[in-house]
């Protein structure tokens, strides 16, 4: 059996590590290879590295942080943050990474995703999707959640598979930051109108949250930041737990 | 020990460098047939298109090099899947190596099949010191049938070979660089052997 996969964030600025609750206030959390090093050792199934400060100057600290995460991790990351073309996503795979994840940039300019796919092949490719529910409807967000658009959610998440996307991020930005629970029933929706994996994003709080975004939410992993950044859920515990609940993972 | 992995332009061989790196040897990457002859063990990775990969083999004259090779070879992924008869992938023809066909997965899974799989009926010393029912790191749409050269199976819709043994040839679906402590133990065995 494929088991459901565990996805410690790690949001870099400035080759560091942070998290923002709701995408502010940012608090370090370290080292990057260092804490990418430790979560491979803890268990964590693959790890997300977001440049949330994605600029031409930091681009090169990125480069030189995936090349050492490759260098010394031995299991699978994806990179995303300001990748906007198909020599972007080049530069990345060949200092190591193994996905890179486009976002606002696949909205702006959908031919992106084909052009990935079909370049690179689609299970390098993931479709980050920020969405917010407004008034019932789910509409798709960039910059960070920053910019609504009229996009909504679950149509742009079939464009996206059918235009070659590996898989899904979903992060809800109601839920991103309050440690209250991941959307699962939007997950849920996602998950039986596309036949691509989802990563569910945002509201991870306790352990009975990664349960539900599994059984209810029908995610095939989930990723979350500082509920593991501070050691609140360690990554052993929660697999365990989640096991114990007759979901498989890997231990 | 001379290490080389075939250079092809298939995709993430950084990861497979330091996977051997990890391991304290150096892998080159090359597409001479002199040094790729003249190597100890050889690694054909892969990831991407299957009639693409075996186009840019074709041009470079490898695709009648590797089903030559005397030393033991390693195909990773869609390497394994290209050293099969035939994929259903661009309906590509393949090295034919291991006497199996590559077919894809239907819709009732989530195609691409990604992450943690367990492999089984593990035999072949590829797989020395490594537990029955190991997880591996997988991202895959097409899988090679069940058949006689096997040493490893996984099931996702259906079981399948996730290991293939004929000779001095393997092919291991999972990509044993991303699968932590197991996948550097089948490494260290395949250096070993």
């Amino acid at each position: 059996m494929l088991t459901k996969r565990i996805v410690p964030c790690l949001d870099i600025k400035n080759g560091r590590t942070v998290k923002g609750v709701n995408f502010v206030d940012l608090r370090d959390a370290g080292d990057p290879v260092v804490l990418a090093k430790q979560y491979a050792d803890l268990g964590a199934d693959e790890l997300v590295f977001l440049d949330i400060a994605a600029t031409l100057e930091n681009r090169k600290t990125m480069h030189d942080m995936v090349l050492k995460v490759a260098e010394q991790v031995n299991i699978p990351f994806t990179v995303g943050g300001g990748i906007s073309s198909v020599e972007d996503v080049d530069d990345l795979l060949h200092c190591g990474a193994d996905k890179v994840s486009i976002n606002s940039s696949a909205v702006k300019r959908p031919d992106l995703i084909s052009e990935l796919s079909d370049k690179f092949g689609s299970q390098c490719v993931v479709v980050a999707i920020d969405a917010k529910e407004v008034e019932g409807e789910w509409l798709v967000h960039l910059a960070g959640g920053t910019i609504p658009t009229d996009l909504n959610l679950f149509e742009w998440a079939k464009e996206v598979e059918q235009r070659g996307a590996g898989e899904i991020l979903f992060t809800s930005m109601n839920h991103d930051g309050t440690k209250a629970g991941f959307a699962n029933k939007a997950l849920a929706k996602l998950s039986s109108l596309v036949n691509i994996p989802i990563i569910a994003s945002g509201g991870a709080g306790s352990i009975e949250h990664f349960v539900a975004v599994f059984k209810e939410g029908k995610a095939d992993a989930a990723l979350a930041a500082s509920v593991f950044h501070f050691g609140e859920i360690p990554i052993a515990e929660l697999k365990e737990a989640l096991r114990t609940e007759n979901i498989e993972v890997r231990l | 020990m001379k290490l080389s992995i075939v250079n092809y332009g298939a995709g993430n061989i950084k990861s497979i460098q330091f996977a051997f790196q990890r391991l304290g040897y150096n892998a080159v990457l090359t597409e001479c047939p002199e040094e790729i002859i003249a190597s100890d063990k050889v690694i054909f990775p892969g990831v991407g298109e299957a009639s693409s990969a075996m186009e840019k083999l074709k041009q470079s004259g490898l695709d009648r090099l590797i089903p030559t090779l005397k030393q033991p070879v390693l195909g990773i992924c869609l390497g394994m899947q290209l050293m099969c008869q035939h994929s259903e992938e661009g309906d590509t023809k393949g090295l034919g190596i291991f006497d199996v066909s590559v077919k894809r997965f239907s819709n009732k899974v989530k195609v691409p099949q990604m992450g943690w799989n367990i492999i089984s009926n593990l035999k072949s010393g590829l797989f020395k010191d490594i537990k029955e029912k190991e997880y591996m790191y997988l991202v895959h749409s097409y899988y090679a049938e069940p058949c006689a050269e096997a040493i490893a199976t996984s099931d996702y819709e259906l079981e399948y070979a996730s290991a293939l043994e004929n000779d001095n040839f393997y092919g291991v679906q999972f990509h044993p660089e991303k699968s932590s402590k197991a996948g550097a133990q089948l490494l260290k065995n395949f250096i070993e052997l």
